[in-house]
């Protein structure tokens, strides 16, 4: 790979990562256990889709083929997508959808810490501008991890259940291939896996808070990196693509 | 737990400046377990466009509020007290516009 498709690559991993979670969150759109919630998942929503946005638009310019935004999020294919198989798993019940959002939260507001100080302008540009709206985020869902957790039996029982199934899908976000260690050394990305005993403390802060338990490190799955993924994102690209590649020349 | 209790949570009242220097004015009201989730719940429902730099939230029950039976004592009495109002000042013209 030359540096000019690694760094299409991590930017794609970037952008990929906030639009298939955003398209995730807007499926709670009018479905969500109360109005005001309804909003706040969506505006959570949107907020990630405007970052996808000047990723992906970065990336379309850095790769040199003419693929602007919408083509990257419209016309591609699951084995061309680098989002992390977290971020894809199904909405499940409102406790799934919270610990899915948490866990990320609090590493997305670790990885662009870091990369607001990206040796590359505008990726620190962008990383700056989205760290207010993730440090609302975390908020938010480490509010309701805390809220579930020390609620009633059925909310704790219901968050420890999502926190276990999911914690497999975890292990993934620390994880530093060749693509990675190349953008660190460049000064342009960031170390995911020093990442990890920061998050941790987080993480187990909040957990405690909760009265929920830290399940024990197990299983865990991976492969987003290359492209494999859960068969869970065909369905959610299914959805998300149907109206461009039906009217490809669709205007808004 | 009641059904009450579990189908529907408290009530908050919101109020949002929307500038700094102005008053904080009451915009509408939403249900949140407690104050904290309805500070975020007023910021996600009330300020998505930029309408706010502050916000106060206050339960509806913590709200006293006369009542309409009230309005005869409360407010008739000062409708025939003209004097209180100062309308018979003769403004100097230097004064310009109050």
């Amino acid at each position: 790979m030359t540096d000019k498709d690694m760094r299409f690559d991590y930017l794609l991993r970037l952008g990929d990562n906030s639009l298939i979670l955003g398209q995730r969150l807007a499926e709670w759109c009018g479905h969500a256990p109360m109005l005001e919630e309804d909003l706040a998942l969506t505006n959570i929503g949107l907020d990630l889709l405007g970052q996808a946005r000047m990723f992906l638009s970065y990336a379309g310019e850095v790769e040199g083929k003419g693929r602007d935004e919408d083509r990257l999020a419209y016309f591609r294919d699951t084995k061309d997508w680098r989002n992390l198989l977290l971020l894809e798993q199904p909405n499940g019940d409102f406790a799934k959808t919270m610990a899915r959002q948490f866990f990320f939260d609090a590493f997305q507001y670790l990885q662009f810490e870091g990369l607001a100080k990206s040796s590359d302008d505008r990726l620190a540009g962008i990383a700056a501008k989205s760290l207010k709206e993730i440090t609302y985020h975390r908020r938010h869902s480490a509010d309701w991890i805390i809220r579930l957790g020390d609620g009633t039996d059925e909310s704790h029982e219901r968050i420890q259940g999502a926190i276990d199934d999911l914690w497999g899908y975890l292990p993934e976000m620390f994880d530093m291939d060749a693509v990675d260690d190349a953008m660190l050394a460049d000064g342009f990305g960031v170390d995911v896996a020093a990442l990890r005993p920061v998050w941790d403390d987080y993480v187990n802060g909040v957990l405690a808070e909760a009265t929920l338990i830290r399940p024990a490190d197990s299983w865990s799955v991976r492969g987003s990196r290359e492209g494999k993924h859960s068969e869970h994102l065909g369905y959610l690209l299914a959805e998300m693509q149907f109206l461009p590649r039906a009217y490809p020349d669709a205007k808004w | 737990m009641n059904i009450e209790t579990k189908s529907e949570l408290p009530l908050y009242e919101v109020f949002i400046r929307s500038k700094n220097g102005l008053d904080h004015k009451h915009v509408g009201s939403l249900h949140a377990s407690d104050a904290e989730m309805a500070l975020t719940n007023a910021r996600d429902v009330y300020t998505r466009r930029g309408e706010g730099v502050s916000i106060w939230v206050v339960k509806s029950t913590d709200i006293v509020a006369s009542s309409p039976e009230d309005r005869g004592s409360f407010y008739e009495p000062s409708d025939d007290k003209l004097y209180r109002h100062p309308t018979f000042f003769e403004l100097p013209d230097e004064v310009g516009h109050l």
